[in-house]
């Protein structure tokens, strides 16, 4: 973590940031549909759902908030969903430290505004190889963010054409991407008790408060501490 | 082309609170020195956070996204190639969905 090469942000990071983001938008086509196919049912126009998915930027919260939604808009109950669905953001944050502990200005809090998982593990990537440019994180959540808006929009215009069965394999896209970049976080043995508590925590969780999303904040921070503890007590 | 104002309302009270979780971990973070305990902490995020996310998920939709999951898993290990791995955990997926279909009817 620490590197004592100087943090840039150049357009030669962000456009390598951008060209590894395009393999995952292939993943993510069927939820951005699906997003725009679920604002089209909630009664959305094309102008609302396009500045949804341009200002909330996050497809588990909109998808839930979407689901049950009302008019008049439930103005409090989406702002609190939309809290605890990403209150998972609030841990992945620090771990961009080393680049943005060295920024300014937009470059961290307008890079933070494109914080979304995919981009983020892109992101500490890059970060673990001793990467240095921070224009990486920003040119993959560009990526990210177009792909959104553009699917939703597409999907709000399909709403009355396209509906695709709940168990249609074609979901499965949105899990296989963080499946496959759950490979490069493996560490090596030193993982195995904390994974396993997080799995047991999140999928308990999942079980007791059904409909909700704490299980994945509850299952990290479970997993995470009890894997720093052990760290402790050892050393 | 319209816009309703209560949905309007609604929109930036997701924006929000949604950019208060993005930027507010990070904000937090920078205010202190990390303890060791705390880096350590940090250093199980990535990992188990992304557990939480598969697992809950591979529980309640059964073998379908499991067989899929373990094919993305495979091919990622075998090519490191993200774009390779959710593809062939799809198919997989997908040939599960269709030998359901067949079975039911």
């Amino acid at each position: 973590m620490t590197n004592p090469a100087p943090v840039v942000f150049t357009r030669h990071g962000i456009m390598r940031g951008a060209k590894a983001a395009i393999p995952l938008i292939i993943g993510l086509i069927p939820f951005g549909v699906v997003t725009g196919v679920a604002s089209q049912a909630a009664g959305l126009s094309l102008l609302e759902a396009v500045v949804m998915s341009a200002t909330v930027f996050g497809g588990a919260a909109q998808l839930l908030v979407l689901g049950t939604w009302s008019l008049p808009a439930p103005i409090l109950a989406a702002t609190l969903a939309a809290l605890t669905v990403n209150l998972r953001l609030v841990l992945m944050g620090p771990l961009l430290a080393p680049w943005y502990d060295r920024l300014h200005g937009w470059r961290v809090w307008g890079s933070l505004f494109l914080l979304v998982d995919q981009n983020w593990a892109l992101a500490l990537r890059e970060l673990n190889r001793g990467g240095r440019d921070a224009g990486y994180m920003f040119g993959s959540g560009v990526v990210m963010w177009l792909q959104w808006v553009i699917l939703t929009g597409v999907g709000h215009q399909l709403g009355t054409v396209l509906s695709l069965p709940k168990g249609h394999p074609l979901f499965f896209c949105g899990l296989a991407v963080f499946v496959s970049m759950l490979a490069g976080m493996w560490r090596g043995r030193i993982d195995i008790l904390p994974w396993i508590v997080a799995a047991a925590v999140a999928v308990s969780v999942s079980l007791l408060l059904p409909g909700t999303f704490w299980f994945i904040i509850a299952g990290a921070l479970a997993g995470s501490l009890t894997g720093a503890i052990r760290d402790t007590l050892k050393s | 082309m319209s816009m309703d104002p209560a949905t309007l309302l609604a929109i930036i009270g997701m924006a929000l609170a949604t950019y208060a979780c993005r930027a507010g971990g990070y904000w937090l973070f920078r205010q202190i020195t990390p303890t060791p305990f705390i880096r350590s902490v940090l250093g199980y995020i990535p990992g188990t956070l992304f557990v939480s996310f598969v697992i809950p998920s591979l529980v309640t939709g059964g073998l379908q996204p499991t067989v899929g999951a373990a094919a993305t898993l495979l091919t990622m290990i075998l090519t490191r190639t993200l774009g390779l791995a959710m593809l062939a955990g799809t198919a997989a997926a997908w040939a599960v969905y269709a030998v359901k279909q067949a079975v039911l009817f």
